[in-house]
């Protein structure tokens, strides 16, 4: 039985090798989805069966589902399969060009960055439209990318100086954040901390379809670029040898992974190590070919903040958790994991 | 290496130089302020005391503010030369790795679970959180056999201080009268800080200092590299562990008594030895006189920037610190 199928067309011309195995694990990971979308769909103060939630789902469902699963339940839940998967795919992106396990939206400064506007947004425009919060969480993401960028340029940027530049503007980002904590008003204070460690709590169809629509042109881009990927992996001397255009390359993969990165964290905040956590398991299962590898770790991603937003709001009920201090209680284990393997390597 | 002090003698008169730098900080910090005082009030506020609103502030507030103030920065600036000189990275910082955030976590979860709620108590709880994931971090980066690196190390320390944050902030929002009681000692400050909780921890203190003093000239061998100290017959890992325990000491009591304050650890080593070039046994004299210098300055910065309303020293050194940070690293890296 052979390994790859070939896949060729000549208008448009697009052709590529599909590996079979990533395929059948592609498949099995969105029906897995599926399943826990419509079960999570049912959990909650009000227990619905899970056929109930199909029925709803295709329209016949009781009256008294419709409103629990359709504006409370479902809106929440496919915002974390969003959130999780742009994370993910950020993740992903950040691990590949820079070269480095160990990067992630969180850990350079990404998040930080969001974090930052995002606290300036609650704490000192008391009175501006909450929806105006995912485009300040954007704008500070993207800015501190950008700096990044620019300090870590000399003759040309390197991963190891874009992971540590990074690292350091975290830190500024901490006491930014600390600053507009502690200068505001106690009761803005606790608002903000909520946002800080990352919920979906209060999600609406709105949020859902401006998630929807940056992902609609987010994850096409990265497919188109994501295979530049695959030769940055040999090392900048060999992939500049073979012609490809490191540099360019690099920038518009960063602006994507950003843009990915700052969505999420807008929508679902600060949810950490998903970005760091999804691509490794992935790996595991697909090799590290970025083909596959982009899809495997958004499915990934998608389960983990689902699954982590499902704990968050009913084990602790009638409170509801940020989802954030789940991914970081399975993300940090996994994290010294790595850091013991890649000492050893 | 350069240096710009290159005889013992220029080195000796430097020494003297931060001392008068010193006197001179501490003076500022306990004069200027809010409540605008003066030298002689300072003067007679001990000479003869007759309790006067500046009177009371001085000796109530300004003077533990100012001792807390030097005692802590002195101590941050050994444990950041300690640190740097340990795991040979120029970014080694007590908030890089973690330390920090780990006594922030335990002080929270005293707080929350266990109703610690005095100063003196976090004191002690902030203690054992700096020793413990001190020893966790160092720990982490000595497993393997390929050791410690600069960009490992950072990663892990950034890692730690992600969760731990994290789960500070997760506590903190399930739980909002601690939100109250602890958010000011988390950023960090010497503000209001009684004059007992540094007479608690500075028998540490003082033995950490003496104990940096004593290990500087083994460091120095053991800086040629491990092999090379260990053909010199020196016991390199009772280095590592002295050197690590000291570090604990330092960090423990000084985030005890002021919260956690970054940066100070990592400016102060470098400007030391571009000062006195690279024999650690000067670097730790230099770096506790700059540690404590700086941490008074920006103390002072911090009451007048956003005045009347405190601003915390944590957020001076991490605005100072962070462009800091950058710079070594990108300088550091060109190097390597």
């Amino acid at each position: 039985m052979k390994k790859y199928v070939p896949f060729r067309m000549n208008k448009p011309p697009v052709s590529f090798l599909l590996d079979k195995k990533t395929a059948v694990i592609t498949i099995t990971l969105l029906i897995l989805t599926m399943i826990s979308l419509v079960v999570s769909t049912g959990l909650g103060s009000m227990k619905i069966h899970p056929l109930e939630v199909i029925k709803v789902l295709v329209g016949s469902g009781a009256e008294q589902y419709t409103v629990v699963v359709q504006s409370f339940r479902l809106p929440r839940n496919v915002i974390a399969i969003l959130v999780g998967a742009a994370l993910a795919v950020a993740g992903a992106i950040l691990q590949g060009v820079f070269r480095n396990p160990l990067a992630s939206p969180d850990i350079i400064g990404i998040t930080g960055g969001a974090s930052v506007a995002a606290i300036i947004f609650i704490t000192q425009f008391e009175k501006a439209s909450i929806h105006l919060l995912p485009v300040a969480a954007f704008l500070g993401a993207a800015t501190v990318a950008v700096l990044i960028y620019i300090l870590a340029w000399k003759r040309g940027v390197t991963p190891l100086r874009l992971v540590l530049i990074g690292v350091g503007m975290d830190f500024a980002m901490h006491g930014l954040t600390t600053l507009f904590l502690v200068i505001s008003h106690i009761h803005l204070t606790s608002k903000a901390k909520i946002w800080l460690t990352g919920t979906l709590y209060g999600t609406t169809w709105n949020n859902v379809s401006i998630m929807l629509l940056w992902m609609l042109v987010l994850i096409p881009l990265t497919f188109v670029f994501g295979r530049n990927v695959n030769v940055q992996q040999l090392g900048d001397e060999i992939a500049t040898g073979v012609g490809s255009e490191l540099q360019r390359h690099r920038v518009i993969l960063l602006t994507i992974s950003v843009a990915l990165a700052g969505s999420a964290i807008a929508f679902g905040g600060n949810i950490a190590f998903v970005g760091l956590l999804a691509p490794h398991i992935a790996r595991k299962l697909v090799g590290s070919a970025f083909g596959g590898l982009l899809p495997v770790s958004a499915l990934i991603g998608a389960l983990m903040v689902m699954l982590a937003d499902l704990v968050a709001r009913t084990a602790f009920a009638p409170m509801d958790v940020p989802v954030g201090i789940f991914t970081s209680a399975i993300g940090a284990p996994f994290f010294i994991y790595l850091l013991y393997k890649n000492q050893n390597r | 290496m350069t240096q710009l002090l290159h005889s013992t003698s220029l080195k000796i008169f430097g020494i003297l130089i931060c001392v008068v730098l010193l006197v001179c900080s501490v003076f500022s910090s306990i004069v200027f302020g809010v409540m605008d005082t003066s030298w002689k009030e300072a003067v007679e506020a001990y000479a003869s005391f007759n309790g006067t609103n500046e009177h009371i502030v001085i000796k109530e507030v300004r003077v533990p503010r100012a001792l807390i103030a030097a005692a802590v920065g002195a101590s941050l600036g050994i444990a950041g030369a300690l640190l740097q000189a340990l795991t040979k990275n120029p970014l080694a910082d007590l908030s890089i790795f973690g330390i920090n955030s780990g006594a922030s976590f335990f002080i929270v979860i005293a707080a929350s679970f266990f109703s610690v709620n005095s100063l003196s108590g976090f004191a002690w709880v902030a203690f054992a959180g700096a020793a413990v994931s001190g020893v966790f971090v160092y720990f982490l980066g000595s497993i393997g056999r390929d050791g410690m690196s600069p960009v490992k190390l950072t990663l892990a320390g950034a890692a730690m201080t992600a969760l731990f944050s994290s789960l500070t902030h997760g506590l903190l929002t399930a739980n909002e009268r601690t939100l109250e009681e602890v958010l000011f000692w988390l950023s960090g400050s010497v503000a209001g800080r009684k004059l007992e909780m540094l007479a608690g921890v500075f028998p540490y203190m003082m033995t950490a200092w003496i104990l940096a003093l004593i290990i500087a000239g083994p460091i120095n061998t053991f800086m040629l590299g491990e092999d090379v100290a260990k053909g010199l017959g020196q016991r390199t890992l009772l280095v590592k562990i002295t050197t690590g325990i000291t570090i604990i000491l330092l960090s423990g009591s000084a985030v005890a008594v002021a919260g956690p304050i970054g940066f100070i650890g990592l400016i102060i080593p470098h400007i030391a030895r571009f000062l006195v070039g690279i024999d650690t046994r000067w670097i730790v004299t230099y770096s506790a006189l700059l540690g404590a210098v700086l941490l008074l300055v920006s103390d002072i910065g911090a009451r007048f920037i956003a005045m009347p309303k405190e601003m915390p020293i944590s957020v001076m050194t991490a605005l100072i610190g962070a462009p800091f940070f950058v710079y070594v690293a990108r300088k550091g890296l060109a190097r390597s």
